[in-house]
């Protein structure tokens, strides 16, 4: 992009290269999570179908979930949302130092939501004798959450390249879109995990 | 570090120091290096043209060896395995390989230039699709070089038939990843299209001003980032059977098969708009062009564009009628299939408003643009017939519905792509194909095109069921299918005369040099072929036809182009990006890595690294390290300044500068 628009305060919202003003990078983001919410809605949709026909062998969900941890870890994902909009606000006013600790934050907190992932599923499997090919709900909730972990361990992923690349100067204000556009990936990874965690685990308690 | 924090501060110049970026980027502009690394859209758009012509030649060959086998009775040209692997490859092909890539190829080459634009919105992920989409072609037809032989539970791979159980061979395998990364390059691609044509768009182009081939690119598009999902989870779900023993459909432990068809129609019938929007898109330019008149109602037929692709979401369960959805689902899905014909055929009454009182031009694609609208009008009937219930109960699974949608796809997707191909040749390459030669292809293709189709109709309702690889004498069918497969030969033979017309323009066809047709769009307003860098200066739209209104306001627009160039140039000039090799790169590291998930054969034992989970890690190794790399690349580029003199349009007169 051309240099001439540096010396002005960089309107944030609104990109005047565009048809619309929304920045490309912003849009595509958008469109991209409009199509991973078709993604996640399959398997979603699938797992509440095979819920509503379950085989006489098929586990009691109750009986393997443990609530507490899964609302634990819930709970650290959205605040690490939290702290991903703080690291955008920081970005967007210029302020690498606050946004370097709100992204190590977001990270931390994403890396405890993927460790009690971790805990979970070989609780599943060593201690309920739940696995992902010896009942229909050991399928469709691996399959489910892995994928929603999967997302996670990108975004993480994805943070922690921002992190380290803040360090080598290149990073400005200039760039807060690629910041704010990792931001929406993240906010949305939360939104999916809000509800998966209320269609699969929360349903189960009702 | 101080002055990072507070960026207000920095000027212009302390900007440009502070960043000493000197990156090597590959500029070969010839040679194999320049296509491997090539951002252009046109370049782009150009290679996927090759490669679906390349693959109609394949799936065309596969469509006679089925039709030989149909020729007589108990014939036995092929085995029942080899009929199996041919049908299925023969829809495949078709579908992924031909119709959507040239689709594609027309989105990434014409939309750009319609909307007054110098490139998509991200070249390199452009580039990405591309590579990405030819991975897929490789996995896919892998299996004809291997062992295992071809995939062969047909196109749609219903569950339980694609299932570890009744496929063990890694032909389906293949089929299933090959499929998945189509997939994911048609959703960057479309994710791209839609980003360019709501954001680049020139000044003036509003949506409503938007040509009509650019609305339907958008409208598929969407419907490719919405439905893809749908059949990419099923894929999945059926991969996760095949390799770690899940029960997504393992009847035994309470799976069920019928959410394979389910997910997968959520997505087959939207496909079915992706195939066939992009070439009413194709039809709207033509006919308005060669009709001398701007298209009749324009802003109904975009509308019915957009209501087609939605209610294109609702009417899936109509290629389930028989599996038993209950009175209620199959009269709801019955009326909402008959209810999308409506904006169908409110398109149909738009193109023959166009054609009435014009001044009709008959040259080659206008022939297949008229072939189209009525041939597409056949198809569609007999699909209304289908949207009733009970007739359906009676043609499924026959040869009336394989009637009925070669009607739609040839008759309909080919005959505008084949029409497109002609119509936008001349500016492509800046030569026209040969008129008299032209013409007697589409004359020998529509023949052949009725004579092997029209039959099925009959067959189907006299009870020939599809997918079964022989017949006996005593069933009445021989004549018909004796008849169609002469028909085959007569569209191969046209289809033959067409790539020949094509491959003799390409070579010796005579020069133009700007809009031989008089046509009424931007792409038309360039030289032919156009400049790497598309516009000098970026047109200002004063009406829905733009270069209809240049043409009868010269004087105006040269006035307001040269102020443009003016400011545009003290701007810093055209901006170009980079050419990259990393989107290559990336789609490498994904061939390797589907090899490894669908080729080799699984390791013995869990926990152990075997040559399985080798080549699939080195895969995505590569991958993620090409996306790191293309990332640090960063979406820079660099200026070219023309030199201001009329018709200074050679690319040799300009200067490239760094920034």
């Amino acid at each position: 992009m051309s240099t001439h628009a540096a010396v002005a305060p960089i309107d944030h919202h609104n990109d005047p290269t565009t048809s619309t003003g929304i920045p490309n990078k912003k849009l595509l983001m958008w469109l991209f999570l409009a199509s991973d919410c078709m993604f996640f809605g399959c398997l979603i949709s699938t797992h509440l179908i095979y819920r509503l026909h379950p085989p006489p062998d098929n586990p009691i969900a109750k009986n393997v979930f443990s609530i507490e941890l899964t609302s634990f870890s819930t709970f650290i994902l959205l605040m690490s949302s939290l702290m991903m909009a703080l690291a955008v606000n920081a970005i967007q006013k210029g302020n690498l130092k606050s946004m370097r600790w709100s992204l190590l934050t977001t990270i931390f907190f994403g890396c405890i939501f993927l460790g009690c992932q971790v805990y979970e599923f070989r609780n599943f499997v060593y201690e309920k004798h739940m696995t992902i090919s010896n009942s229909i709900l050991g399928s469709t909730f691996f399959t489910l959450t892995g994928t929603h972990g999967l997302h996670v361990l990108i975004g993480v992923i994805w943070l922690t390249g921002m992190l380290i690349y803040s360090f080598t100067g290149r990073l400005s204000e200039r760039n807060a879109i690629d910041v704010e556009s990792m931001g929406l990936y993240w906010h949305f990874v939360d939104i999916v995990w809000i509800v998966i965690f209320t269609a699969v685990y929360l349903l189960e308690y009702l | 570090m101080d002055a990072l924090v507070k960026p207000h501060f920095l000027t212009k110049e302390e900007t440009t120091h502070a960043k000493p970026v000197e990156r090597w980027h590959p500029t070969a502009k010839t040679g194999l290096m320049s296509w491997l690394t090539t951002v252009d859209h046109k370049r782009i758009g150009f290679l996927y043209g090759i490669t679906a012509l390349i693959f109609l030649v394949v799936g065309g060959l596969e469509a006679l060896m089925i039709r030989i086998q149909l020729a007589v009775p108990n014939n036995t040209f092929l085995s029942s395995q080899q009929y199996n692997e041919m049908f299925t490859m023969h829809a495949t092909t078709m579908i992924f390989l031909v119709v959507m890539p040239l689709g594609a190829a027309f989105f990434n080459f014409i939309m750009p230039l319609q909307i007054g634009a110098r490139d998509v919105a991200f070249p390199r992920l452009n580039a990405f699709s591309f590579w990405t989409f030819v991975v897929g072609a490789i996995i896919i037809n892998l299996g004809w070089f291997l062992k295992d032989g071809a995939p062969d539970a047909g196109w749609f791979g219903y569950a339980p038939l694609t299932t570890k159980l009744y496929s063990p061979s890694h032909a389906i395998d293949m089929w299933v990843m090959g499929l998945q990364l189509l997939g994911v390059a048609s959703i960057a691609a479309a994710l791209n299209f839609i980003a360019t044509i709501i954001n680049l768009r020139a000044p003036g182009m509003t949506m409503m001003r938007l040509p009509v081939f650019t609305w339907m690119t958008l409208v598929t598009s969407f419907l490719i980032i919405l439905s893809f999902p749908a059949i990419t989870i099923a894929l999945v779900e059926i991969m996760m059977d095949r390799l770690f023993n899940t029960n997504f459909f393992e009847v035994s432990h309470g799976g069920m098969p019928i959410l394979w068809q389910h997910l997968f129609w959520v997505f087959g019938h939207p496909e079915v708009y992706i195939l066939i929007l992009p070439a009413m898109g194709i039809i709207s330019e033509i006919l308005p062009t060669f009709a001398r008149k701007p298209l009749f109602g324009y802003p109904i037929v975009v509308f019915s564009g957009a209501s087609i692709g939605f209610l294109g979401f609702g009417v899936w369960s109509h290629h389930m009628f028989t599996t038993g959805l209950g009175t209620i689902a199959t009269a709801a899905f019955s009326l909402m299939t008959m209810a999308i014909a409506v904006p169908t055929g409110v398109k149909i009454f738009n193109w023959i408003g166009t054609l009435w009182g014009g001044h009709l031009t008959m040259r080659t694609p206008m022939m297949f643009a008229l072939g189209f609208v009525w041939m597409f009008m056949l198809g569609g009937f007999s699909g209304v017939m289908h949207s009733a219930a009970p007739a359906d109960f009676q043609q499924h699974g026959s040869y009336f519905v394989v009637a009925h949608f070669h009607y739609v796809l040839i008759g309909g997707s080919l005959f505008a792509l084949l029409s497109g191909v002609h119509y936008w040749f001349p500016l492509i390459f800046g030569r026209m194909a040969n008129e008299f030669w032209g013409k007697v292809s589409f004359w020998v293709i529509f023949v052949g095109f009725n004579v092997t189709f029209f039959p099925m109709h009959f067959l189907g309702l006299n009870g020939m069921p599809r997918r079964t690889f022989t017949y006996d004498g005593n069933m009445g069918w021989n004549d018909g299918n004796m008849i169609c497969t002469v028909g085959a030969f007569v569209l191969g033979i046209g289809l033959a005369i067409y790539m020949g017309v094509m491959l003799q323009a390409y070579y010796r066809g005579p020069r133009v040099t700007k809009d031989p047709w008089d046509a009424r769009t931007l792409e038309w307003s360039l030289p032919t072929p156009p400049p790497e860098y598309n516009y000098r200066v970026i047109p200002t739209v004063h009406a829905r036809d733009g270069w209809w209104y240049e043409k009868h306001h010269s004087a105006e627009i040269a006035a307001e182009k040269a102020e443009h160039a003016k400011s545009e140039d003290a701007h810093g000039g055209i901006h170009m990006p980079f050419q990259s090799i990393w989107p290559f790169c990336a789609s490498c590291g994904i061939l390797i890595g589907a090899i490894g998930v669908s080729v080799i054969d699984a390791d013995p034992g869990p926990g152990l690294i075997g040559k399985k989970l080798a080549i699939t890690l080195l895969g995505g190794l590569v991958m993620v390290v090409s996306i790191f790399l293309w990332a640090l690349e960063g979406s820079e580029g660099y200026h070219l300044h023309l030199e201001p003199e009329e018709g200074a349009d050679n690319p040799k007169s300009a200067s490239a500068s760094h920034h």
